[in-house]
């Protein structure tokens, strides 16, 4: 058919279809349009736009054999009170067939504070587990060989500090740095954003950055330096477009200060990694994971000039909606993360981590784990959602949704170009705004039931409060300390502070890699907060303005 | 003129998750209250201070750490002997049904959990403010 045809056939069925339409008000504001066609696709041209898997613009997945090859990494974000507790749920997960790590670490221990710290009082193992040195670490990774297992640390301001010391653990164990697959998500941008994690103003983390990049270009070669998350940047209340344009200008961040740094773009780039966040609307998360990829791909290529195809790849790991969890009728978010859990293996993610139906309460029990793990082996194994490579490219909604959210990313990347940048921007407070306006937005859309959340605002019932919640045992904070001072008082100290104060000396010479200084004096036990203490004293601390 | 309710929305402990904190004041601001917004990582004693400095009516406390039975008691207890014993004080956050009488009972007047509507956290202060 001619789009001459097609289009004369639309303004008929539009014709149509306005009156039948007119008496259902309640569907009228959906934003999509009614009905796509082959118009709203007329100008993609599939070779330049949609192409092929594994080849570039990568708009249908950055490998060739997708989930025919393997599946995705089933990676169950957990951690919890004291290492020995959370090396229990590791070892558990994996018996139960996870087949990556990733560690969630308590608040001191993101925001690079000892255990015994005052200001870490009632955090203590509260939303991961605390890892005060080496020590703990050990405890952590025992009896799980790294050689075998990937792990992903949700780690950032003290990244460096973590990474020194799980390549420590590893020697231990006998298994050699480059043999090391995981990933540390060391994204300080999106803590200023979004997150809240951050310790050391941009300049100095910025540089704690890139000595990481160029140091496991060297020693730890199959590590993924950095996890560049828009995942909370949308749980802040961004949209999908939001959501992936701040999270590659964070990127363009990242690859101009590494090449600042004297760094060849294709000695770092392939190691870059993403983390996005699969929400509620199915159809657009599809559309934003295809969406993404192209666009890093064409500012890898072009903006970086990079030459290596993996320096173009946007490889992605990717966690379900935390945000969209209810704590009204828990059950229905199994619903909810299934389907998110759709969205982002149809968008083609390289891992997932799936949320729990009782996170919107507290930290998620064993058995909820399990339901959460569960609905991802059943979209793997009976949804045949896997079983196609990008199964809804052609779709003219898809594709048109595709381009919008490319094009919407655009814009935003460059109005932040002409902010002067991410980092800019973000001290300007210009993305922090765009998030918290967006947020507004979708509170007061659920106020006036413009959005429907079934169980809060429509088909609400009432209910008892829910039994057997995962509590923290409150004495976890008094144990950890216990430990610590143990530990204190069984360590070389010499040996500490000769480490802290070479570390100390490399902070203040800007063009000293500081990752083997932070290497030496983790494996002297000195601990995390002692660490990056001494940061602190050199780099000063990071103040947040808020603009309400 | 009616002198407006003075709201000092504070985020304690390490948590940093703001997105609730942020569209509350928004939404006090909104509804006719002067709202201070205490930022990121305060402690108890520095939000009791601020309370006292900026005189206000109402303390509204987010966590979602799970720091709440430790820091929210704290609060109530250092905003009182700072001499604000007329004070609402509220909290939010993830805080399981089971531990919101052990709060209460501490002082904290009401507690408001996800999926609450900003219109009911403003007509309960309206309701409750001295």
């Amino acid at each position: 058919m001619s789009n001459e045809k097609i289009q004369a056939e639309l303004a008929k069925y539009q014709a149509n279809v306005e009156k039948a339409i007119a008496k259902f008000p309640e569907r009228a504001n959906v934003p999509a349009q009614r009905l796509y066609t082959p118009l709203d696709v007329k100008d993609t041209d599939y070779a330049d736009e949609i192409g092929f898997p594994g080849v570039y613009p990568f708009t249908r997945g950055v490998q060739p054999t997708m989930y025919r090859g393997r599946f995705w990494t089933m990676r169950m974000y957990a951690g919890f009170s004291t290492a020995e507790e959370s090396n229990k749920r590791y070892r558990y997960l994996i018996e139960s067939g996870a087949t990556g790590l990733s560690c969630a670490f308590d608040l001191p221990t993101q925001i690079g504070y000892d255990s015994d710290d005052e200001i870490s009082e009632g955090e203590v193992g509260k939303v991961g587990v605390a890892i005060d040195s080496l020590a703990d670490m050990e405890v952590l990774f025992d009896k799980i060989d790294l050689g075998k297992v990937s792990t992903s640390m949700t780690i950032n301001a003290p990244a460096s500090v973590l990474l020194a010391m799980y390549i420590a653990v590893a020697e231990k164990q006998g298994v050699a740095a480059d043999q090391l697959k995981g990933t540390i998500q060391n994204d300080i941008l999106k803590e200023y954003a979004a997150r809240g994690t951050y310790i050391f103003p941009p300049r100095p983390s910025m540089r704690l950055i890139t000595n990481i990049f160029e140091y496991c270009s060297k020693h730890v070669p199959k590590w993924n330096t950095i996890s560049i998350s828009g995942y909370h940047i949308r749980e802040a209340g961004s949209t999908a477009s939001q959501e992936i344009a701040f999270t590659i200008a964070d990127g363009i961040a990242y690859c101009e200060a590494a090449i600042k740094a004297g760094l060849d773009v294709d000695a770092f780039a392939g190691r870059l990694s993403f983390f996005w966040n699969a929400h509620n609307n199915v159809l657009e998360e599809v559309a934003k994971f295809r969406a993404s990829r192209r666009v890093w791909a064409k500012v890898m290529k072009e903006r970086f000039q990079a030459k290596n195809p993996k320096s173009w790849m946007l490889r992605v790991h990717t966690q379900t909606a935390g945000s969209m969890l209810t704590a009204q009728q828990p059950n229905n978010n199994i619903v909810r993360v299934a389907l998110q859990t759709a969205a982002a293996v149809m968008g083609g993610t390289q891992s997932l981590h799936t949320n729990s139906r009782d996170e919107a309460l507290a930290l998620p029990t064993e058995d909820s784990v399990m339901v959460a793990l569960r609905t991802q082996q059943i979209v793997a194994y009976e949804s045949g959602l896997a079983d196609v490579i990008d199964p809804l490219a052609g779709s003219y909604y898809v594709e048109a949704l595709t381009n919008k959210i490319e094009a919407e990313a655009w814009e935003y990347i460059k109005k932040i170009d002409e902010i002067g940048g991410a980092v800019t921007a973000i001290e300007k407070g210009y993305i922090q705004k765009e998030i918290q306006d967006s947020a507004y937005k979708w509170q007061m859309d659920v106020e006036s039931n413009a959005k429907v959340i079934v169980g809060v605002n429509k088909f609400q019932v009432e209910e008892k409060p829910v039994e057997g919640l995962l509590r923290v045992d409150a004495s976890v904070g008094e144990k950890q300390k216990a430990k610590l001072a143990d530990m204190r008082a069984n360590r070389d100290n010499a040996a500490v502070q000769a480490a802290l104060a070479a570390l100390e000396k490399a902070c203040q010479d800007e063009e000293e890699n500081l990752m083997p200084h932070i290497l030496a004096a983790v494996k002297t036990y000195a601990t995390l907060g002692e660490i990056c203490g001494v940061m602190r004293k050199v780099f000063g601390e990071y103040e947040a303005h808020v603009n309400l | 003129m009616e002198k407006r309710i003075r709201v000092l929305v504070a985020k304690p402990g390490l948590d940093g998750h703001d997105r609730g904190a942020k569209v509350v004041a928004r939404a006090l601001r909104d509804a006719g209250f002067e709202v201070i917004y205490t930022g990121l990582r305060q402690t108890p004693e520095q939000i009791a201070e601020a309370a006292l400095q900026e005189d206000v009516n109402v303390v509204a406390m987010s966590i979602l750490s799970g720091a709440h039975p430790h820091l929210f008691p704290k609060i109530v207890k250092l905003v009182r002997e700072k001499g604000l014993t007329d004070a609402l004080i509220i909290g939010g956050g993830v805080i399981p049904e089971g531990d919101i009488p052990a709060l209460k009972e501490a002082g904290v007047a009401g507690v408001f959990t996800p999926g609450t509507p900003t219109g009911d956290i403003i007509k309960f202060i309206k309701e409750n403010v001295k």
